[in-house]
């Protein structure tokens, strides 16, 4: 039984859908774009709070299409995918697979303004931010995977977005940064994930305004870390056996 | 080729399967029937490798369904008596996709899906969306994809609800060309009598219980004589002086009073001398499966 057979699938079947309702699209990058169009013409620097916005953007993006998994459960496909001989780790892995490309895409739909914020970024900086967004897609993907599959409702997942999700990203240094913040939000900020992904993209885009976040290989490891931990930790949690109904 | 033994699932503090114990062999159509709720479902949930029970073990094709389940789930082909189709997805995807799962693909996942869309008249709908389907075809294309991978093992729990009579016709003429040609074995579920008669032996769930197992000629012929099924202003009366006046156990049931009665006629006779003008209409037939299930069950089959 091949083991990638279904994670193209399935991967494949998240980008078919996307593209049905496109005005997921919309939704996804409108409100960062909204929100960094005017706190950028606000504090008159447009270029400070873009990597931030695009954090958001991906983060909102890899969240949202997570959450289908609960609709996956709900409207029974997750029925067919749980009774197929196919490895329950290859299953989690064309959902992160594919809420990842979805992301990385909107992702890149945001990027495309970088010219408007002053980004000055060279054709290298571009390429690095282009990986680098899909690093963190996929990292963030895998967040919501786990946190979406215990779930039966979308309620409770906007609750966690609300309650963890935005409040993580708020103390990225997306707004303000780590240099600046007192000790406690300091140590806050370095157990964040977010953190690194902001470090991250500000090192492509923006290395000027870069001083005093994480260097860029610190970055990039603790990322890469913690999206094989959340994929990981979300292989196993789908591969528990139990005597409560999987879908 | 199925053996479920003593098993006991409880939801909480409800128990949905109180130790049923019963085995299927190769090549066999085995109905299991039986009223809402009485927990049929549950045990489809068990035997797809979707939940283990709480007590008990079920063993398909000599596999362990806990210990072997990845195993299982190649030889076992399902259709669920809720959905489980991507209603974003065209019929043709929604198939291409299970292919990919059941690890097809290629010209032999093309020509299988020719096959069986064929079989189930949906190739002319295959670049619709699920969601545009009616229920039928909706319910077609969930058949169709159970069957895909041509499993050993055909787990349907209820799966002619929302046929229509030729498609529900079509649907059992394969089921049996499936088990003579191909020696797959079926477990299905079904509230439809008819269905049930043409099974080759039948389950009554009950309550977590299997009340009665046999093939349907035996669970007919487990009521001996003749069933008379009487209507009365006052059901409940009547009953109470039948019961006392010949020592028969009538049983009142939907707005009628029920009794199994060798020589049925005679009984009629001595009914209209013993209680006269209480009696609206008779009537007197050979026992159906209908009558087994009411009697065991003391619910009108849907
Ligand atoms: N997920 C669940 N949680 C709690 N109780 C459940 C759950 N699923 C079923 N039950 C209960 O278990 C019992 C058996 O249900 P089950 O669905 O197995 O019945 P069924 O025979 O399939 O009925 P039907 O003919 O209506 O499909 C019922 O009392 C039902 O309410
Ligand atoms: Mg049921």
């Amino acid at each position: 039984m091949s083991f990638w057979l279904p994670v193209i699938a399935l991967w494949k079947r998240e980008l078919v859908r996307f593209w049905r309702q496109k005005s997921r699209i919309l939704g996804v990058v409108a409100s960062p774009l909204v929100f960094w169009l005017l706190i950028g013409s606000g504090f008159g620097d447009m270029g400070l709070f873009f990597p931030g916005s695009l954090v958001l953007t991906v983060m909102f993006s890899a969240i949202f299409s997570t959450i289908t998994i609960i609709e996956d459960r709900r409207e029974g496909f997750l029925l067919s995918m749980l009774v197929s001989p196919a490895s329950r780790t290859s299953l989690v892995l064309g959902k992160v697979f594919g809420s990842a490309t979805l992301a990385w895409i909107q992702g890149m739909i945001f990027l495309a303004f970088a010219p408007l914020a002053g980004v000055k970024a060279g054709a290298a900086g571009l390429l690095g931010a282009a990986a680098s967004i899909f690093l963190i897609a996929f990292t963030l993907a895998g967040l919501g995977f786990l946190i979406a599959w215990k779930m039966n409702s979308t309620q409770g997942f906007h609750a966690v977005m609300n309650l963890a999700l935005l409040p993580m990203w708020m103390v990225s240094g997306a707004i303000f940064p780590v240099a600046k913040a007192q000790v406690w939000v300091k140590w806050v900020m370095l157990a964040n994930p977010l953190t690194y992904s902001l470090a991250l993209l500000r090192g492509q885009l923006t290395p000027e305004a870069a001083a005093g976040s994480p260097p860029t290989q610190v970055s990039i490891g603790l990322t890469v870390l913690f999206g094989v931990v959340l994929l990981v930790a979300s292989a196993k949690l789908a591969n528990r056996k139990s005597t409560a109904s999987a879908a | 080729m199925i053996s479920v033994q003593n098993v006991t699932h409880r939801y909480g503090s409800r128990t949905a399967l109180a130790g049923v114990t019963f085995r299927v062999s190769k090549g066999e159509i085995f109905g299991l029937l039986g009223p809402n709720g009485g927990g049929k479902s549950t045990l489809f949930r068990i035997l797809s490798t979707m939940m283990l029970p709480s007590e008990g073990r079920t063993v398909i094709d000599g596999l362990d369904v806990d210990r072997d389940a990845a195993e299982v789930r190649r030889r076992i082909g399902v259709v669920f008596q809720s959905q489980s189709l991507d209603k974003q997805l065209t019929v043709a995807e929604n198939l291409r996709s299970q292919g990919s799962l059941h690890g097809m693909s290629g010209s032999r996942l093309a020509a299988r899906m020719e096959q069986v869309m064929e079989r189930l008249r949906i190739a002319d709908r295959r670049n619709d969306l699920v969601d545009s389907l009616s229920g039928g075809l909706r319910r077609r294309t969930e058949i169709a994809k159970g069957l895909l991978h041509s499993p050993r093992v055909l787990l349907m729990d209820e799966a002619s609800t929302g046929l229509d009579p030729r498609a529900r016709h079509e649907l059992w003429t394969f089921v049996e060309e499936l088990r003579t040609r191909e020696g797959v074995t079926i477990l299905l579920t079904t509230h439809l009598l008819d269905e049930a008669g043409r099974c080759d032996r039948l389950a009554l769930l009950h309550e977590g219980h299997i009340v009665t197992e046999g093939s349907p000629a035996e669970m007919r012929a487990r009521i001996g004589g003749d069933v008379v099924v009487l209507e009365s202003a006052d059901t409940a009366t009547l009953g109470g002086n039948i019961e006392a006046r010949f020592g028969v156990r009538p049983k009142v049931v939907d707005g009628t009073v029920r009794v199994e009665i060798p020589n049925g006629h005679r009984f009629i006779a001595d009914l209209f001398e013993a209680f006269p003008g209480t009696i609206d209409s008779v009537s007197l037939h050979k026992p159906t499966l209908e009558d087994l299930f009411i009697r065991e069950t003391g619910a009108v089959c849907t």
